[in-house]
């Protein structure tokens, strides 16, 4: 364990794992204390996260848009940001995606690129403003960001109401040529609504990782984010930093947004309230160390959590809000890691 | 039978790739002030960590008033009574003094925090240590010598019976540091025992009793103060001899490289802090700037690199008018950098040794090519670094974090010198290193010099100006007063210039 402790690495992995754990032992006390059967909820849970071949297909729809807006908030996070308005940046990358795909009529690989470009420049712009406001008057973005969070929901609305309303609170459906809809992933996974969005999420984590580890902008973007200080001696633009990294973090989350606009509903809604995906991307962060590839494994761990929440409920009558409980432990646990090294650290005296 | 208030016997800490601590043993009694002498990164500082409960040792007993204890966390060390002062302060900076100084063990009165008690006692504590700290002003607006005394308040707010000093010296004006001299020889009037770590042999020779000598992780010995002598404790800490002098020849100045004409430079308060100054640095010589801090060195730093905007005037390198241009332009015309402040400035402290190496050059060849990062170049070019420069770190893997403070030191100088810049910057660059490493960093400065290329030098010791120095320009109220040979003065005349007098033959400059 000493060893262990040392092993700086090896903890950063092992908290978030250990707190899932924890997170699910947690749950499983709750269910008795509340007189549910535990095994049978369990058992319900599994089998609406990976039991069949449809579980296993709408747990990864479920996580794609989980993994962009946990690239977002981790991206921001790993530049010294704290990008709260991935949730407004996911939904006007949502429209512009829609909007995209149902203006124009164009070959379907071409028209796809061009929505979900649509949907990453609409979110980076949206997260460039809180970028621009920081650099150059230093508000702090958290506020921005909150409050632009509800000027997208608004906005959002009311332009689908103007310009793009089918009716039904819906707007108008996007073409086929756009769609990321996938009638061969979702006959092999026995009739989910899988689509081909996880590849961009996928492409998107490999991008952020590529962008933060292996170039001479991720470089200056920690270095800004590190010490800015240090960063501007070195001659490093802050302020660009700053700008550059909100934008790339939104556009992560408009492209969020392109996963529900152009994959799962292949139209918008007139939201009254916000979705919840871009807040989970703080917690998908979070768990994953925000780490590119502790990011997707978050995101199908609570994207099979949420999807398996009904049936949770359906089989074993266990109310399908427990898995809020748990995924707020599962955060509160690693939230808590310093707890969790303290507690490790006095096992392993022990353990001598 | 002698009474010792501290006993840390056969204490072992290892680090991942190395034995920071490996056998020692310090013994300290009452009343003494306790010198720990040792190289830059021999394992002072966490030996210090290990006694105030930071860290838990390997192996080895601690004693405190001959019982053997544990030390947890320095919560533990606090009860034991145990202070530490640490080489770069833990203080919050909106915070006022007396706010700082009770964080962690707040006095309350029916729930609410009682800052006027603690106020009224720190202002007590504060008169009978002769500290004269306000209790009622922010942290970022007083001074790192009054930061420093605060640091002392907190110790002696908790009761501290025994105080820990790590490098206090290192930070100060040679004014601040005979103020804290005073108030360590109170503090040992009124029974405390006080453990000072330095690199300043003439600290030691001053006021301390004892003094242990500690190298690469190994305890040399402890020896009485008043039987030794400088050169004895060099040797014993380095392993061989040392020249406090550097050997140089003769400079032969060629064309002027830097150039300062009637610069005016505001500082935060927007007051004029460099106010007309004008200066050159000419290629193949060492200027030294002497003066009493806040004559605006600091301003006239940052006003040259580009890290401050200049209000009026224009500076020159080589020539080209580089006056508010960014950092990076001037620093790609040719400009190197050592700072004052090397964790706010000098490194970026979560990136590994190898990658703050290249903090100027990471976007240009061959570290970099279309914007890729090549870091098999950067840490074959940081083992290169590491090597020449004697850093000692694990390996150039470990982040910046992790190294002594004096290794930390070298590994910025070790950056910005060998980048061999026309105009190279030294600012405190010796600061908390150890005999041996400052002996080499000065001969890598006059051999920059050698090479042609110009050098200014800043710094509050007096005594490295005169050694180093080819001219020596004295800086007050934000102007060259008067600019003398240091061969032809003294350190009283120098103190006379820096405080505003003047010398009797006019008009040498
Ligand atoms: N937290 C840490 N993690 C890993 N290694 C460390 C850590 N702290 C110190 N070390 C290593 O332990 C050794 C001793 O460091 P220490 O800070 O005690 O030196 P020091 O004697 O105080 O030197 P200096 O005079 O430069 O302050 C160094 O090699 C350093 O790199
Ligand atoms: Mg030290």
């Amino acid at each position: 364990m000493q060893n262990l402790l040392k092993n700086e690495r090896l903890f950063n992995i092992l908290v978030p794992v250990i707190s899932a754990i924890l997170g699910m032992l947690a749950g499983a006390i709750i269910m008795v204390l509340g007189n549910y059967d535990p095994v049978a909820g369990f058992e319900a849970l599994f089998s609406g996260m990976f039991g069949t071949p449809k579980a296993i297909g709408e747990t990864i729809r479920a996580a794609s848009p989980l993994i962009l807006s946990g690239l977002a908030v981790g991206f921001a996070f790993k530049t010294g940001l704290f990008n709260i308005g991935v949730e407004g940046q996911l939904l006007v990358g949502w429209l512009a995606s829609v909007w995209v795909g149902y203006a124009f009529e164009l070959p379907a690989v071409l028209h796809v690129t061009l929505s979900i470009l649509a949907a990453a420049v609409a979110g980076g712009l949206w997260g460039m403003i809180p970028g621009y406001l920081k650099a150059k008057f230093k508000v702090h973005e958290v506020i921005v960001t909150i409050m632009l969070n509800y000027v997208a929901l608004y906005v959002t609305a009311d332009l689908i109401k103007r310009y793009l309303y089918a009716g039904n609170e819906k707007s108008y459906r996007i073409h086929e040529s756009a769609s990321l809809s996938s009638p061969f992933l979702s006959q092999i996974t026995e009739g989910s609504r899988l689509h081909w969005g996880i590849m961009i999420a996928l492409i998107a984590a490999v991008i952020m990782w590529f962008i933060l580890e292996k170039t001479a902008t991720g470089y200056e973007l920690k270095s800004v984010g590190y010490n800015q200080h240090a960063s501007m001696y070195a001659g490093m633009n802050v302020s660009k930093n700053v700008i550059l990294s909100m934008t790339i973090s939104g556009a992560f989350a408009g492209m969020a947004g392109a996963m529900e606009g152009l994959g799962t509903f292949q139209n918008m809604t007139v939201l009254s309230s916000f979705t919840g995906t871009g807040f989970d991307g703080i917690a998908v962060a979070l768990l994953g160390a925000n780490n590119a590839f502790g990011i997707i494994l978050s995101s199908l761990l609570f994207g099979g959590l949420n999807t398996a929440a009904p049936q949770m409920n359906f089989d074993a009558n266990v109310p399908s809000e427990l898995i809020k409980i748990i995924i707020a432990l599962i955060i509160f646990f690693v939230a808590s890691g310093y707890i969790i090294r303290v507690i490790a650290a006095r096992f392993s005296k022990e353990g001598k | 039978m002698q009474e010792y208030v501290i006993e840390m016997n056969n204490i072992r800490k290892e680090f991942p790739g190395i034995v920071a601590n490996d056998n020692i043993t310090l013994q300290v009694k009452k009343g003494e002030i306790h010198a720990l002498l040792g190289e830059n990164g021999a394992g002072k500082s966490t030996l210090m960590n290990v006694l105030f409960g930071l860290y838990q040792p390997e192996k080895g007993e601690i004693k405190v008033k001959g019982k053997e204890v544990k030390i947890t966390d320095p919560n533990v060390a606090n009860r034991l009574g145990i202070g530490m002062v640490h080489q770069h302060f833990m203080l919050v900076h909106n915070f006022t003094v007396t706010e700082n100084i009770i964080l962690g063990s707040e006095p309350t009165k029916g729930g609410k925090i009682n800052i006027e008690d603690a106020a009224k006692k720190v202002s007590e504590l504060s008169q009978r240590y002769g500290l004269s700290v306000d209790p009622h002003a922010k942290i970022e607006d007083i001074s790192v010598g009054m930061q420093q005394r605060v640091e002392i308040l907190k110790t002696l707010y908790r009761g501290a019976e025994i105080l820990i000093f790590d490098e206090p010296t290192a930070v100060l004006t040679p004014q601040e540091i005979k103020e804290l001299i005073q108030i360590m020889e109170k503090l040992v009037q009124e029974g405390k025992s006080i453990i000072l770590i330095t690199h300043k042999l003439k600290e030691i020779m001053e006021v301390c009793d004892r003094c242990t000598v500690i190298r690469k992780g190994k305890g040399i010995g402890t020896v009485n103060v008043s039987e030794t002598n400088p050169d004895e404790l060099a040797a014993l800490m380095v392993g061989r001899e040392v020249h406090f002098k550097v050997e140089k020849q003769q400079a032969t100045p060629k064309d002027v490289v830097l150039e300062i004409d009637q610069l005016v430079v505001h500082d935060a308060r927007d007051i004029p802090s460099v106010n007309g100054l004008d200066l050159n640095v000419r290629a193949g010589e060492i200027l030294g700037i002497a003066g009493v801090d806040g004559n605006g060195q600091t301003e006239l730093i940052e006003g040259i690199t580009g890290l401050r905007k200049v209000k009026s005037g224009s500076i020159k390198i080589n020539g080209k008018d580089v006056t508010n241009l960014p950092a990076r332009k001037i620093t790609e015309t040719g400009l190197g950098h050592i700072p004052q402040d090397r964790h706010k400035h000098g490194l970026v402290l979560d990136y590994s040794i190898g990658a703050n190496m290249v903090l100027q050059t990471y976007y240009q060849k061959p570290f970099s090519k279309s914007g890729i990062l090549n870091y098999g170049k950067i840490y074959e070019k940081a083992r290169k670094l590491i090597e020449e420069y004697d850093v000692r770190t694990p390996s150039e893997f470990t982040p910046a974090r992790a190294l002594s403070g004096g290794n930390q030191q070298k590994a910025i100088i070790a950056r910005e010198v060998d980048r061999s810049p026309d105009l190279l910057i030294a600012a405190q660059p010796t600061r908390g290193l150890d005999v041996g490493a400052i002996e080499f960093i000065h001969s890598k400065l006059i051999e920059e010099r050698d090479n042609g290329k110009a050098v200014l030098l800043i710094s509050f010791e007096l005594e490295e100006v005169m050694n180093v120095s080819d001219r020596i320009a004295v800086i007050y109220e934000g102007r060259i007063v008067d600019i003398v040979d240091p061969k032809e003065t003294s350190e009283q005349e120098l103190g006379l210039l820096m405080a505003g007098g003047k010398r009797e033959r006019e008009g040498v400059l």
